[in-house]
């Protein structure tokens, strides 16, 4: 799923600054199971802003609302009533969620509140990792089902680089050496002779490189 | 292969092509244009070491271009190793600077993936790595004896450059890395330049592993050699880089040195280093990184018998 954060509290007040009345949209998908724009998000953020604006002396409306996915036109259009009876809204979606939004209401002005981050999951309760860059090629099954160029530093195809020291990357001791483990694995279940092969420089025209893309699927097409 | 039967020609390829043990050395591009700096650190290692490397922004540090440093040394008479890393670098600009240092005169060029950014002085920056170290190998030796670029288009004057890489014995997974060298040789890598060596037994295990596996026979490796200024660069080095080894009794003996003298007992060691890489078998040479202190560059080549260096026509 995609992995996002909450914005400070203080970044979200400053863009909503000029307005009294909002309305605030959480999402059913990612966000909700990420816990970052989910129905208690919608819930804590809303009444942490009208309490900070009464305390200011300039009361603010937050209207809370859920919607079940901010990545698709169908449920974005049930705000379609009540979306111009707001100054702004706010929307606790990953960065699609704002985008479809001021696409289907182009009057209106969005706001994001979470900045997303990766796709990814939970590795325990409260820590989510990286596992896909969405590179467009996958190659995982080249490296026993882990990912070098989403979980190496540097997108090596041919690590582990110089750095890798103890099981850790060079960038920090937060960060696993995916190399380190690729490595551990084959030589594990008797398979290094795998990293003897060259790989061959990655088309990334698949990837963002390739600028923005799109997936079209003919037999869903009308 | 050019008409004369060398690679490219360059003169650490015909000291190492002639059976001598070959001595480079190293020098970092000042932090900023300033040429008489760059002078200041090359000129010491005139005549004691057959070829220089030139630092491709270390440590993610911004200073003067690696191309522009080694041409001014090719401009001074002096023999540049030309280093390039992957992280600030697409394959449209690599390729582009490998002709560039090929037409500036430029016949060496070691190839690297390049300490992250986030150790340097941008870490806000964007990080390429488009193609890693291997693939920057294969590049380079694809343009030079295929005349072609990465997709495969024709170049009109392939580039002639001897080309290396870098080697780490002491990175994790330590049993891989006899392995990853192998990869590098096969890739294209004429010769080798090892990470600092302090661990004298781990290096001769693994040295050993390369001879039993024929990769010396294959490709030239230069054993690297920092000297330690003091006991806190030692302590320094084992805490804070990352693949570094260095033992605990050389701390001590450095420390043991006393006060004032440290520097002396660093460069001792290194010394005593060369002269066993000397005799080591699978050792083609020694890569002397005198980092920050190339004026001393001419005393410890002295005193380790390295002088003078031989001339190949």
């Amino acid at each position: 799923m995609i992995i996002a954060d909450r914005k400070p509290l203080q970044e979200i007040q400053e863009m909503i600054k000029p307005y009294d009345k909002v309305m605030l949209v959480g999402c059913k998908g990612c966000v909700t199971v990420c816990n970052a724009g989910g129905l208690k998000e919608v819930q804590i953020l809303a009444s942490t802003l009208r309490i900070a604006r009464k305390k200011e002396g300039r009361p603010l409306v937050v209207e809370e609302r859920m919607l079940e996915r901010q990545c698709d036109p169908e449920y974005i259009e049930q705000l379609r009533d009540s979306y111009d009876q707001y100054d702004a809204v706010l929307s606790m979606a990953c960065g699609v969620g704002p985008q479809f939004l001021s696409e289907a209401y182009p009057s209106q002005r969005f706001f994001p509140t979470v900045n997303t981050k990766f796709m990814g999951g939970a590795v325990q309760h409260g820590i989510w990792e990286e596992r896909c860059a969405g590179c467009g090629t996958c190659i995982i099954h080249h490296f026993d089902g882990m990912c070098p160029i989403a979980r190496c530093s540097k997108s090596l195809q041919h690590g582990p680089c110089g750095g890798s020291a103890g099981g850790l990357c060079e960038v920090s001791k937060e960060i696993v050496c995916i190399w380190d483990l690729i490595v551990r694995k084959k030589i594990e279940q008797g398979r290094l002779d795998d990293l003897r092969k060259y790989w061959a420089a990655k088309d990334w025209r698949t990837a963002r490189d390739g600028g923005p893309r799109k997936s079209i699927r003919e037999e869903l097409v009308k | 292969m050019s008409e004369n039967g060398y690679k490219s020609g360059s003169n650490l390829e015909k000291v190492l092509k002639a059976g001598h043990f070959a001595f480079t050395g190293e020098c970092g591009p000042p932090k900023g244009a300033n040429v008489a700096h760059l002078k200041e650190k090359m000129e010491p290692l005139r005549g004691m070491v057959d070829a220089i490397n030139v630092t491709d922004n270390q440590t993610a540090v911004v200073r003067m271009s690696s191309k522009a440093a080694s041409c001014l040394m090719v401009q001074a008479g002096l023999e540049p190793n030309f280093q390039m890393v992957c992280r600030d670098r697409n394959r449209i600009a690599m390729q582009s600077d490998i002709l560039g240092a090929s037409a500036l005169g430029i016949r060496n060029m070691l190839c690297l993936s390049g300490d992250h950014q986030s150790f340097g002085n941008h870490p806000e920056s964007k990080n390429v790595f488009d193609i890693d170290s291997m693939q920057l190998i294969a590049l380079v030796k694809k343009m030079r004896d295929e005349g072609r670029f990465l997709n495969d288009e024709e170049i009109d004057e392939p580039p002639k450059l001897f080309i290396g890489a870098a080697s780490n014995p002491f990175g994790d997974p330590v049993d891989f890395r006899v392995y990853r060298l192998a990869n590098k040789i096969d890739a294209g890598a004429d010769f080798i330049q090892t990470q600092c060596i302090y661990n004298m037994p781990r290096f001769r295990e693994f040295i050993k592993r390369a001879v039993d596996m024929g990769l010396t026979e294959k490709t030239y490796i230069l054993a690297g050699v920092t000297p330690m200024k003091s006991a806190g660069m030692a302590k320094y080095m084992a805490r804070s880089v990352p693949g570094m080894d260095v033992p605990a009794d050389l701390i001590k003996r450095i420390e043991g040195a006393g006060k004032g003298k440290m520097a002396e007992e660093g460069i001792k060691f290194a010394i005593e280093q060369i002269q066993e890489f000397k005799e080591m078998k699978g050792v083609a040479g020694v890569h002397l990184m005198a980092i920050e202190w190339e004026h001393k560059v001419p005393e410890i080549a002295e005193r380790a018998g390295m002088l003078p260096r031989p001339k190949v026509d």
